[in-house]
């Protein structure tokens, strides 16, 4: 008897282990696809949650966040919820670039969005391009971003705002149109370096030479521009009778600002690239009063007629509170990221990111809360209408192109200042 | 030309006297204690945001709030010198103020983002906006303001450290610790009110620099390199040094900013970099400052 116990036993042992090795094994694949299917969408965010950019970043992250709320809200993506892995890159290109490459290599993260700005947008989008990720971005738009090696090669940067250099165009023609006694006889160009000041602000200049604008002041002034109060004087002692600023932030805009009042010097024309479209962060800094007559350039604004946008903003006071022209254009760009990543996502079933970069570039119109989205070779956005906004008591009022649905009327001259 | 030149000069002579409002407490205190303070950057910005707390809920003139914020910064120094700087000793003691500075400027960094957020904001007042007009200039009040109150803030702090009683036993502690003691000085005592003067008239610069920059707790950042530039150039630890440094490079700086506004902070460094080839201790040394 005791051979047949041992063969039993045996047996049993095998087929004891056999169940376990096989229950483990169905267990195992069940459990791969199961939390394969729960595990979240990882994506990497590097954006300037501190220095210099830290009020456009923490813009942008609201913007991000708000988005993932959306989608996790609604189910999540492809069934799996969204999760945002935040990397402060401190208004620091080579921090940005570091932090990229920590969220691909390090945290392998299945996508990417994109940072604040051209300058910090191109050498991270390079980083991505290294290891064939998709650069999705909406503060990148100068042509700098676009036409790196990396990108040339690649294929991988996609700004699903507009592109910055014709961001002026709707000025410059407004003011070509004007009845030649009305026209201002001369512009003031400072431009503080940065890739994202420079083409348009060059390309303003160029037009409005053309239409007998004569310039009176055209300087690029440091990145970092510890005195602006000095150059600003110089602007106004030229009297010119438009400035149009080449800035990034809110900071340059409201030094300009306040020299010029403290110069008694009130241009018929005031127009920033960026800083006056930070809604009420920028009329904490300069005043309501001042800010009146101020212009510029966006491609979206609080009040845009688009049923996304409107959605958006809703959501976002519900939040935060405040009304529609407080709302920071950054956030809608952050949330048109989410978006146009989104729909990559769904279409391509999967966050691999060959197929993401190949369908973005399909020449497929996608849609989000600053319009239509479609991408040229680059990754230029070919879709997008630029406005020029103008502050308005308070208001942040769509003014230009003339005609186009939603503008109204610029005020013009610029009103005196406020107090 | 001439004109533009003359501008240039005033608003570099100007601007120079509210960066010397900033610089002062940092050379203050490197001058009796060897501290080298980087929060001084964070430190001006938090008194810009305590005066517009001031100024926005209780609407309080900006040099009248002064008398609130100058005895709440005098309190913050005492407490950071008591709570950091206090146990620093020996040789490593000023190499080893740059860290401790460090993590008190992240701290209060930290404590500004939560409580204002990233969000610019400036300083308020009829004289922030409006100019005295004189022979064809327009000279903002608020500069011609930070200007008076420099010189004057250097000449009470010339006088309180070197004409009085409590100067001679703060530049006693300085130069022999054990000899202070033995003579009677309490030498814990003297450095934390040494600090917390350095500190309290960072109020002043904190009025200034919010009323001249839309600010927010970055700004610190920025601050910090061009203060440590001012009182190297004029002599690490001399007042008077501070003032004529930051006059200078504000001057400077203007009048390059005529031609090319992209030359004239390198300008201004490479005269910093000339000065200091020639008298390393800069245009005030320390030795001389301290042996008036």
């Amino acid at each position: 008897m005791r051979p047949h116990r041992v063969r039993f036993l045996s047996i049993a042992a095998v087929v004891a282990t056999a169940a376990i090795v096989l229950a483990a094994c169905s267990s195992g694949g069940s459990s791969t696809t199961s939390a394969g299917s729960k595990k979240p969408i990882m994506i990497g965010v590097s954006v300037s949650l501190t220095g210099d950019f830290s009020a456009d970043g923490q813009a942008f992250q609201r913007g991000y966040n708000l988005w993932a709320s959306d989608v996790n809200s609604s189910g999540g993506l492809l069934g799996r919820q969204v999760k945002l892995v935040y990397l402060d890159d401190k208004s620091d290109p080579t921090q940005g670039s570091t932090n990229v490459q920590q969220l691909i290599s390090s945290d392998h993260v299945d996508l990417l969005f994109g940072p604040f700005s051209s300058l910090i947008t191109g050498p991270t989008a390079s980083v991505a391009a290294r290891y064939g990720y998709a650069m999705i971005e909406g503060a990148g738009g100068a042509p700098a971003v676009f036409n790196t090696p990396s990108n040339k090669a690649k294929h991988n940067v996609f700004d699903v705002s507009y592109p910055i250099v014709d961001q002026y165009d709707p000025l410059t023609t407004w003011i070509k149109s004007m009845p030649a006694a009305q026209r201002p006889k001369t512009a003031a160009y400072p431009i503080v370096d940065n890739p994202f000041t420079i083409p348009p602000e060059q390309r303003a200049q160029q037009q409005l030479e053309g239409t007998g604008v004569k310039t009176v002041y055209s300087k690029v002034l440091p990145a970092e521009l510890p005195n602006a109060n000095s150059v600003a004087d110089q602007v106004a002692a030229t009297k010119a009778d438009a400035v149009l600023l080449g800035t990034v932030d809110v900071p340059t805009v409201a030094a300009f600002l306040k020299a010029f009042q403290q110069q008694h010097y009130n241009p018929k024309i005031l127009a920033a690239t960026a800083g006056p479209d930070q809604g009420a962060a920028f009329l904490k800094a300069v005043g309501t009063a001042n800010a009146t007559g101020v212009m510029t350039a966006n491609g979206w604004y609080g009040g845009y007629d688009n049923p996304q946008s409107k959605k958006m903003v809703q959501e976002y006071i519900a939040k935060y509170g405040g009304s529609p022209s407080d709302i920071n254009s950054d956030v809608a760009e952050g949330y048109g990221v989410g978006q146009v990543t989104a729909q990559a996502v769904k279409a391509t079933s999967g966050t691999d990111q060959a197929k993401i970069i190949s369908y973005l570039h399909s020449g497929v119109t996608l849609s989000s809360v600053q319009g239509p989205v479609k991408f040229d070779s680059l990754g230029m956005n070919t879709k997008p209408v630029v406005f020029v906004f103008q502050w308005q008591n308070g208001n942040y009022a769509q003014v230009l192109p003339v005609g186009a649905p939603g503008s109204g009327q610029v005020l013009f001259p610029k009103p005196n200042w406020g107090g | 030309m001439g004109h533009q030149l003359t501008r240039a000069i005033i608003d570099g002579v100007l601007t120079g006297g509210v960066y010397a409002l900033m610089a002062v407490g940092l050379t203050l205190i490197f001058g009796v204690l060897d501290i080298i303070n980087i929060a001084q950057g964070i430190l001006v910005v938090l008194a810009a945001y305590l005066s517009y707390l001031l100024s926005v809920h209780l609407h309080l003139d900006l040099f009248v709030g002064l008398l609130v914020t100058t005895p709440v910064m005098f309190g913050l120094g005492v407490l950071i010198q008591v709570l950091f700087m206090r146990r620093l000793r020996g040789r490593e003691r000023t190499s080893m103020s740059l860290l401790a500075s460090y993590a008190v400027m992240i701290i209060i960094e930290g404590i500004l983002y939560l409580s204002f957020g990233p969000d610019y904001v400036t300083l308020n007042a009829w004289y922030v906006n409006q100019s005295l007009h004189i022979l064809g200039f327009y000279l903002p009040w608020i500069y011609l303001f930070g200007f008076a109150l420099a010189v004057i803030m250097v000449a009470v702090l010339y006088v309180l450290l070197y004409r009085t009683k409590f100067g001679r036993s703060l530049r006693a502690t300085m130069q022999n610790r054990t000899a202070a003691r033995l003579i009677g000085i309490d030498i814990n005592r003297v450095a934390a009110i040494a600090f917390g003067i350095g500190v309290g008239v960072t109020s002043v610069g904190g009025v200034a620099f919010g009323a001249t920059n839309a600010f927010n707790p970055n700004s610190g950042y920025d601050l910090i390199s061009r203060l440590l530039a001012i009182i190297i150039l004029g002599g690490m630890g001399s007042i008077g040094g501070a003032l004529a440094a930051a006059i200078m490079m504000g001057t400077v700086e203007s009048v390059v900013d005529i031609w090319s506004p992209t030359w004239s902070v390198v300008v201004f460094y490479l005269a910093l970099v000339l000065v200091l080839t020639f008298r390393p201790q800069g245009l005030f040394g320390q030795r001389e400052a301290r042996a008036q």
